[in-house]
């Protein structure tokens, strides 16, 4: 397990519980008052802690290195029949972006998502979830695919942004979003979106054009890292807290600015505590989510995605 | 040298300055420091005569350059940018924008004008970098999602001059949604068969490359300017190396094959004017 700064209290608790199981353990002494009331009160702490989370806690909630990244909800989601799909069939297979058919309570989806390493090697494979051209490419032969044979997509995004890279400008990375943006749009099947950790910018929005666009509890979605907006607007790092403040990029703010349709609760304490039990919502939220998107007829649902999105913008006329 | 400067900023800003400036006087090249006077660079559209160095302008000289006899009508130019999340950095979102609004004249960062263009009426989305570097934020959204609105009423061919630096940050998720919301526009002018041309001038880079700038039926760009997703400055702090030379010019995103055609200045009015014909010829 590994904790954030401001989740010491909870890290010490479960210290003070392993202790107290080891000598009931050692002993044979029968500890189970002291275990149980001290994980009553780490689930108290956790409680508070989460309870009152600051935009920028948020922030590094969605980066916690136990949170569970797309693979493992793919995988929970479809009872374990997803099978991957790799490749653009231009340049390359693109790690940061997966994707693949699998079944949802025995109906066929297509899933589509960014994918972060679970370790320090793959996190380099992964490429820190950050795609390149080819990964958003991939993405929309795969929503294509998904299109010609009728079958529902669910992307789950989830990255720091799209790689800035020379070779993904050489391959022409804005022109990878802009065209997964305006395809997403004329999609004939049902598209559910979900920020499932960190939402940056156009590398998120890349896979993130849907019917039902959704967010987990803790996690977020704007034009930019708190700490490069720092970077730019207060010309230092060292007001990333105040940054993810303005930028209103938490879930709340987002459903509270109507630019997303819904929250997922997450487990108490954050997914990262319980994955299952994060995926088991997921699941039922999409299931519900997709049963209704199916009951609209497919232009209908076209018209619906474009005035939803037409309408986002604040200005005096 | 500060008159120089004083110059090159009158012509680049406001109107109200540019009558000011008095005649005769010259504009020194940034690129070559070839001087000329300045009415005759302006003849020049603002190209060096000596280097052709394309000097960034704004709106105003895009729809002279483009509109016949430099007649055209401006749409919805009054909207003004909200502040739909309460911004403050160094200073309040609002003040900011009043102050940009003192100082260029201009309402915000992107103007829009339907005129004819060699006989055709067409509508132009021309962005201004003095806005507050362009940026887009829901009103630069709105505007080109009227201005389609327009065009697809009106059966116009629909154009948009590129020049920005990305998103407007003081407007957080809101700026990055019109990437989608002008992304989902030009999709019902594609339907329509409508000619969408892009014109992509210096700089145009981020949430504006990875939208509506990449989109054209044809995307042609003026030369030499600076043309990416990722700021060259972000790109080299992530390689960790210098970057290779000519890197984001409209010559290298050519040669990626992501622009159709470079086309100097003075040339644009005519290749637009020959595109829009070929491409509506046959769609009547
Ligand atoms: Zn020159």
């Amino acid at each position: 397990m590994n904790y954030l700064d401001f989740e010491e209290p909870i890290r010490l608790l479960e210290e003070e519980l392993e202790k107290a199981r080891q000598i009931a353990e050692n002993t044979g002494i029968d500890g189970s008052a002291t275990t149980s009331e001290l994980e009553q009160k780490i689930k108290n702490t956790r409680k508070e802690i989460y309870g009152n989370l600051t935009a920028w806690q948020k922030v590094q909630v969605s980066r916690h290195p136990d949170r569970p990244y797309a693979l493992h909800y793919f995988n929970i989601l479809s009872d374990n029949t997803f099978i991957e799909l790799h490749g653009d069939r231009t340049v390359k297979d693109d790690k940061a972006m997966v994707g693949g058919f699998g079944k949802l309570n025995g109906e066929p989806v297509m899933f589509i998502g960014q994918q972060k390493g679970i370790n320090a090697k793959m996190r380099m494979y992964r490429n820190f979830g950050m795609a390149n051209p080819e990964g958003y490419r991939k993405a929309l032969r795969l929503m294509k695919l998904a299109e010609k044979f009728n079958v529902p997509i669910v992307c789950l995004i989830d990255t720091p942004g799209a790689y800035p890279g020379i070779e993904a400008e050489e391959r022409g990375q804005g022109e990878a979003i802009a065209r997964n943006i305006y395809e997403m749009f004329n999609i004939t099947v049902p598209i559910i979106c979900v920020i499932i950790g960190e939402g940056a910018s156009g590398g998120a929005l890349g896979i993130g054009v849907g019917d039902k666009v959704l967010m987990m509890q803790y996690t977020w979605y704007s034009v930019i890292s708190p700490e490069s907006c720092s970077s730019i607007l207060w010309r230092s790092w060292d007001f990333k807290e105040k940054a993810a403040e303005a930028l209103k990029l938490t879930s709340e703010d987002m459903l509270a600015n109507k630019l997303i349709d819904g929250i997922i609760p997450e487990p108490e304490g954050g997914a990262h505590v319980n994955p299952e039990e994060a995926a088991q919502i997921l699941k039922q939220t999409v299931t519900e989510q997709l049963a209704k998107l199916k009951k609209i007829k497919p232009e209908k649902r076209i018209e619906q995605r474009i005035k939803k999105f037409e309408a986002m913008g604040v200005f005096e006329d | 040298m500060s008159w120089f400067k004083r110059i090159r900023s009158g012509i680049l800003t406001s109107t109200e300055e540019k009558k000011e400036t008095p005649e005769g006087l010259w504009h020194k090249c940034s690129a070559c420091k070839f001087i000329s006077r300045t009415e005759e660079h302006a003849e020049h559209l603002f190209v060096c005569q000596n280097c052709g160095f394309h000097d960034r302008i704004g709106s105003e000289e895009y729809f002279s350059i483009f509109f016949d006899n430099n007649k055209y009508k401006l749409l919805n130019p009054n909207i003004i940018s909200g502040d739909p999340l309460q911004f403050t950095d160094s200073k309040k979102y609002t003040d900011r924008v009043k102050q940009v609004i003192a100082n260029t004249g201009l309402k915000d960062a992107i103007e829009t004008a339907v005129g004819k263009i060699n006989g055709k009426e067409t509508v132009i989305a021309c962005m201004d970098f003095d806005f507050i570097g362009g940026s887009m934020g829901s009103v630069v959204g709105e505007k080109i999602a009227r201005g389609i609105d327009y065009a697809l009423k009106k059966k116009t061919p629909f154009i948009i001059i590129s020049k920005s630096g990305g998103a407007r940050m003081m407007e957080g998720a809101f700026s990055l949604m019109q990437m989608a919301k002008t992304s989902a526009k030009l999709t019902q002018l594609s339907k329509a068969k409508l000619p969408y041309i892009s014109i992509l001038t210096n700089p145009t880079t981020g949430g504006v490359t990875a939208s509506y700038a990449m989109l054209g039926d044809l995307n042609i760009a003026e030369p030499n300017a600076l043309i990416g997703f990722a700021g060259p400055r972000v790109v080299k702090e992530t390689i960790k190396r210098d970057l290779p030379e000519g890197f984001q010019t409209s010559e290298f995103v050519l040669e990626s094959g992501f622009l159709d055609k470079i086309v100097e200045r003075k040339k644009l009015k005519e290749h637009v004017s020959f595109f829009l014909e070929v491409m509506t010829a046959n769609t009547r």
